[in-house]
Order: structure tokens, then C-alpha cells, then sequence
């Protein structure tokens, strides 16, 4: 369901959708106060630039790159963090 | 008054606290190394003050019961050392911020200075000081820079002056970055592509499988080379003509003589016969694990301040999602590796009491401690290393099938995985010296009385005979299950105490490969050592505990009776 509703905004996808080298900006974070406060603890909050780094395989973790630090997060996660993608992937 | 160190994960407070206090503390490159307060005194104007490490944290909203007793600690009596990463000030702020809001004495310890310097990164410490009315001293902790000064301005400290709506902290934290920091941009092109390339899913897994197989080959290579070259020539040089002369002032026996020596064999001493204290006591701490565990903290040393443990845990997350953990449990396991008692602390860095309980249930089952392995190699290997093998890959394959049974079978699931991955560091050797030998001092100071314990009531079982009740009583398990001799009930008893001296006690009952084999297993499997027990007992809990122990007594009865018949039936393939 969520999937739908992110292919309607066509530069908006969640951190696992997102490519390579991929950048954008925070929109969304969904799935509750718990884990939008777990998040901002590495400053993901709306409004960070993040940059995607590496994808993952068979749901493992993803790594983004904010600031200048790298953060791994959980697959779970990823999906629902939105970024509203301003420079292409790979 | 009481100084607190806090900041984020990280960012270098053990190393301030062990340059404040003179007590060394292990620190390393990742987050969560401290998981427990530690304390300690130093003098300052001309009094004696406690200083704590408090583990890191990211925010003062509790949520874990490390944070709660973090804050517990924040009353306007204590002064804190906000220890601040110069690389990533903005991250640091955020707490920072907090830290102001509570009202509490406080000064910032810039750290990382050389490296913000070293990537391009200026901070005009004299504005920060005065946006945040606290004062601001760069540090280089690792390397000591700056540190008289930051003594000297302990007694400057004062609460924090800035004002800020609390929904917009994170956003102040920007600001104030933003106005204080100056980027010039240097590019680390090799650095950055090793951070890029081992963390990508398929070259970052066979970079990991190449630095397992090295760190092994190196482990090896090291142990060996210091037990042929060093240790062996020692003993037999000079101990063993020493303990001879030792032995003739005691005339050669009576019981004094066998407690201490042991017994002769064809009138000599044989360290893997002789049971006597400082005989085969002494050979298998320094003559057999030492070595090895020497090497292996080198190695483990290494890794954990080059910053490579987190990455390690980043490509593992998905093994251990199946397991019921998450990447992060990587870290007692290799830990255990060295030794199960700071493997079972460190399991505090898993989130919920479920992983907790799993991380230390599979670690204290399936992973054998650098004494035992030592003992095993140097038993198994006079016949090959196809035995060696098969003792690995069963206690590999049981973590994996018990991690996958428990994760099923407990409520609740594995929380995700979110962690920060520190830049790699070339770590620096005189801090990883340093850390190396206080690891061996303190492998022997909590090793050497539990061996001796161990050796002397293997000898007092021996000649009281006490071993033949135990033995008669035991029987069925040990002889219908496992298929070993009825004398392998005194090495079982000991694992209880000791491992590395459990499996010394198999040497002289003359086993035969397979029985080798299903004894190694099952001293690793069915029970931890007294130390790592009663570490466990304090972190799990009794109720937990004898869940675990449950675990433990049926997966190794199983496992060791299935080793059993399948060596029975196929054991000529290894013979």
C-alpha cells in the first residue's frame, strides 16, 4: 500500500527505493513517534539532506550518508523514511 | 563534587577518563565500547574527585536504562565534561543543548581535534565559547594534547547560557555548527574508497571473508610461532630441569610433592600428565593459551580501533535478523571468541532483553574461548586438521540451528538495526599497546587462580578416587551417549571451572579422534566456566539463566550424542 502511494509523487521514495549515490531531502517519517525520535538522534529528521550509499541485499541494512557521518539502518526503517530525490543515482 | 564525562557514543570519553584518572579503560572504535559506569579518582585542587564514565548517549529523553541513569546523575552538584567531536559538531550539540537546558555546571572538551583539522574542518572555539557561555577547550585525547588545559578550566565551569525553544533544538544545533565551523574540502581518495567498498553488500562480504581468513592464518601464525620459538624451549630448558630439582628436594613424592609437581612419569615430568601446579598448571596458561591469546587480542585490538568491528556488523545484520539479533550481536560473538566473561557484558549493547538473552545464550553455547581453542588445536592437531574442522563446523552449524530455533520459538522480534559508522582510524599504537597488555594482565590475573583451582581439584579427585563415584554415576551419559571413556567425567567436571584445563585432562586418557572430537564439542557446549556463569547469573537474571542453562544441557546432549553415532559410523573417514 505504501508502495502506491510514493509512485504517485514521482521524485518521492523511501530510502530502500532510492539508488546509489542517490541525494535528496527528508519529507517523511513514518510508522510513529517511536522511531521518528529514534531516528533523529543521528539527525535524520524532515528536512536532512541525506545521501544514499549503498543499497542492500535480501533486506539487510541500508547506509545513507548525512552530514558526514555514515548510518547503517535496518531494512524496516528504511521503508519508512520518504526523500524527495533532488540529483539522480547511478 | 563529581565529574561526569558524557557525550555521544564514540566520541573518545573513555580515553579522556583514562587520561584524567590514570585507570585504563578499553576503548575502541565503535559505538557502545562502555556499557557500564566506570569510576575513578584524580586530584584536583588538592582534593581527591570521583570522575565517571557515563556510556554515550545521543539525547536525555531516557530510553534506554543506561540513559535513565545517566540523567539520574544530573544534580547541580556534579560537573560534567561534555565530551564533543570536533569532526561532527552538529551531532554533538544536540546533546550539548540538552546539557545547557539542565542548568549544570559544565565544560566542552573539543576531541578529535587533529582529525577535524586533518579533514578540512576549522572551529572558531573563542565564538562557540561565547554563543554557549561554557568554556571550550580542543583536545587530542588519544595523543594527550590539551589536557592541562582542560584540567586548568574544570574550575571555570558553569552552566550553559543559551536559550532555545525545545522543538527547534535540532534545528539550533544546525545554526550554531553553521556559524562556528569553517569547511575546506580535502579529498581522501584512498580512505574513502575503502570505506565505500567494504561496506557495499557483495565486494564488502568478500573483503569480510578475506579478513576473517587473514585474521585466523595471523592468529595461527603468531600463537604457534610464539609456543615452537619462545615458550616451548623455555619450559623445556629451564622450567622443566628447575621443577626436576623441585621435585628431588621433595624426594620424589608424598603428597605436598604431588600437589605442586604431580605425579612422574618414567621418573619425569610430563606436563600433559602430571596434574601439579606448577607443572601442568603453568604450561597450559603460559605454555599453550597464552600464546594464542596474545595473539588474538593483537588482531581483535586491531580491528576494533580501525573501525572495521561496525562494518563487520553492518554485512552481518541479515545472518542475524535470522537469528533473532541484529548486526550489532557481532560483537560479543567475536569477543567471546577471546574470552566469554567481557563477551557476556558486551552484550548490553543489544537493545531488548530477547536479543540480550539470545546474543549470550548462543555465544556462552556455541562459541569456544581462545583457551579452550588452544588446548583443542594443540590436542586435535597431532591428528590433522580434519578433526579441527569438524569440532568448528559442528559449533558453527549449532549457533546458526539454535539462533534460527530460539528466534522462532520467543515472542517478540529482533529490533533493526541503527548504528553510526565511525570513518576508519589507523589506530594508534601506543593506545593499542596499551590495551593489548592490559587485556593479558587480565586474562592472567582472573585466568591463573582458576587454572590452579582447576589442576588442584583434578588432582585431589584422582587420588582421593572420588573420580570413580563420579564416574560410576555419570556412566550412562558419559559412556551411552557420548561414547567416551567413564574417566572423561572428571574433564567434565572441571569445565565447570575451567575449559582450557577440561580438555588438558583428556590428554593422557588416550582418545581416539571421534572421541576427541564429541569431547571437545560438548566441554565447549554444555556448560560456561564458573566466571563467565556467574557473570551471565548477574546479567540474565535466575529465571533467564536457567532457561539458558536448560538450552545448554539439551542442545549438548543432543548434539554430542549425534556426533557420537555419526562418527561411529563414518568415523574411518577420518582416521
Amino acid at each position: 500500500m505504501e508502495h502506491t502511494d510514493t509512485q504517485s509523487k514521482p521524485n518521492v521514495f523511501t530510502i530502500v527505493d532510492m539508488e546509489p549515490n542517490q541525494a535528496g531531502v527528508i519529507v517523511e517519517i513514518r510508522g510513529g513517534q517511536k522511531i521518528a525520535s529514534r531516528l533523529s538522534t543521528l539527525g535524520l529528521v524532515v528536512g536532512a539532506n541525506i545521501k544514499k550509499v549503498s543499497r542492500h541485499i535480501l533486506q539487510g541494512p541500508v547506509v545513507v550518508e548525512t552530514g558526514r557521518t555514515q548510518i547503517a539502518i535496518g531494512f524496516g526503517m528504511a521503508q519508512k523514511v520518504l526523500v524527495f530525490c533532488t540529483q539522480g543515482g547511478e | 563534587m563529581n565529574l561526569l564525562l558524557m557525550g555521544n557514543p564514540n566520541v573518545g570519553k573513555s580515553v579522556v577518563f583514562s587520561r584524567l584518572t590514570g585507570v585504563h579503560v578499553i576503548s575502541s572504535n565503535y559505538p557502545g565500547t562502555t556499557v557500564e559506569f566506570t569510576k575513578g579518582y584524580m586530584h584536583f585542587d588538592e582534593k581527591t574527585i570521583e570522575v565517571i564514565d557515563v556510556p554515550g548517549v545521543y539525547t536525555l529523553e531516557p530510553v534506554s536504562k543506561a540513559e535513565e541513569v545517566a540523567c539520574e546523575m544530573l544534580d547541580a552538584d556534579n560537573v560534567v565534561i561534555n565530551v564533543v567531536n570536533a569532526t561532527n559538531l552538529i551531532r554533538s550539540l544536540n546533546l550539548t543543548l540538552q546539557l545547557i537546558k539542565k542548568k549544570i555546571p559544565m565544560i566542552i572538551a573539543l576531541n578529535l581535534w587533529d582529525e577535524a583539522k586533518h579533514t578540512g574542518i576549522q572551529i572558531d572555539v573563542e565564538k562557540l565559547q561565547q554563543i554557549l557561555g561554557v568554556p571550550c577547550i580542543p583536545i587530542c585525547a588519544l595523543t594527550g594534547e590539551g589536557f592541562k588545559g582542560l584540567v586548568l578550566k574544570i574550575k571555570d565551569a558553569k552552566p550553559g547560557a543559551y536559550e532555545y525553544e525545545e522543538h527547534e533544538r535540532l534545528h539550533e544545533a544546525g545554526n550554531i555548527t553553521e556559524s562556528v565551523e569553517k569547511i575546506t574540502h580535502r579529498h581522501h581518495k584512498l580512505s574513502e574508497q575503502l570505506r565505500d567498498a567494504t561496506i557495499s553488500p557483495v565486494r564488502g562480504s568478500l573483503i569480510a571473508l578475506i579478513v576473517l581468513f587473514y585474521t585466523f592464518q595471523i592468529i595461527r601464525f603468531i600463537g604457534e610461532g610464539l609456543i615452537n620459538h619462545v615458550f616451548t624451549p623455555l619450559f623445556e630448558n629451564l622450567w622443566t630441569p628447575l621443577m626436576l630439582h623441585v621435585s628431588s628436594l621433595f624426594g620424589g613424592v608424598g603428597f605436598i610433592h604431588d600437589i605442586f609437581i604431580g605425579r612422574l612419569i618414567d621418573g619425569k615430568i610430563d606436563y600433559n600428565q602430571s596434574f601439579g601446579l606448577l607443572t601442568t598448571g603453568m604450561f597450559i596458561e603460559f605454555g599453550v593459551v597464552l600464546p594464542y591469546v596474545f595473539a588474538f587480542y593483537i588482531i581483535l585490538s586491531f580491528l576494533e580501533d580501525s573501525g572495521y568491528l561496525p562494518r563487520l556488523a553492518v554485512l552481518s545484520d541479515n545472518i542475524m535478523h535470522r537469528l533473532g539479533m541484529h548486526g550489532m550481536s557481532i560483537i560479543p560473538m567475536m569477543l567471546g571468541l577471546g574470552c566469554n566473561v567481557p563477551a557476556s557484558l558486551s552484550t548490553r549493547i543489544m537493545d531488548t532483553k530477547r536479543e540480550r538473552f539470545i546474543a549470550s545464550t548462543l555465544m556462552a553455547i556455541a562459541v569456544p574461548c581462545m583457551a579452550q581453542i588452544a588446548m583443542v588445536v594443540g590436542l586435535l592437531g597431532k591428528h590433522g586438521e580434519a578433526g579441527l574442522w569438524i569440532v568448528f563446523v559442528t559449533l558453527f552449524a549449532v549457533w546458526i540451528v539454535l539462533g534460527v530455533i530460539l528466534n522462532r520459538v520467543m515472542s517478540g522480534e529482533s529490533t533493526e538495526m541503527f548504528l553510526e559508522i565511525p570513518p576508519y582510524r589507523f589506530p594508534y599504537l601506543p593506545g593499542l599497546i596499551k590495551k593489548v597488555w592490559m587485556r593479558i594482565i587480565w586474562f592472567i590475573r582472573e585466568g591463573v587462580p582458576w587454572i590452579m583451582v582447576g589442576i588442584f581439584i583434578a588432582n585431589i579427585l584422582h587420588t582421593s578416587g572420588i573420580i570413580e563415584v563420579i564416574a560410576k554415576f555419570t556412566q550412562p551419559v558419559i559412556c551411552g551417549i557420548f561414547g567416551l571413556p567413564v574417566e572423561a567425567a572428571g574433564a567434565l567436571l572441571i569445565g565447570f571451572l575451567r575449559k582450557d584445563v577440561a580438555v588438558g585432562m583428556l590428554a593422557p586418557l588416550g582418545l581416539t579422534l571421534p572421541q576427541l572430537i564429541v569431547s571437545s564439542v560438548v566441554l565447549t557446549m554444555y556448560f560456561p566456566c564458573v566466571a563467565t556463569f556467574s557473570i551471565l547469573l548477574k546479567e540474565l537474571g535466575i529465571r533467564d539463566m536457567l532457561k539458558a542453562t536448560g538450552i545448554m544441557i539439551i542442545s549438548s546432549l543432543l548434539v554430542g550424542g549425534m556426533l557420537n553415532l555419526i562418527l561411529g559410523q563414518c568415523g574411518w573417514m577420518i582416521r
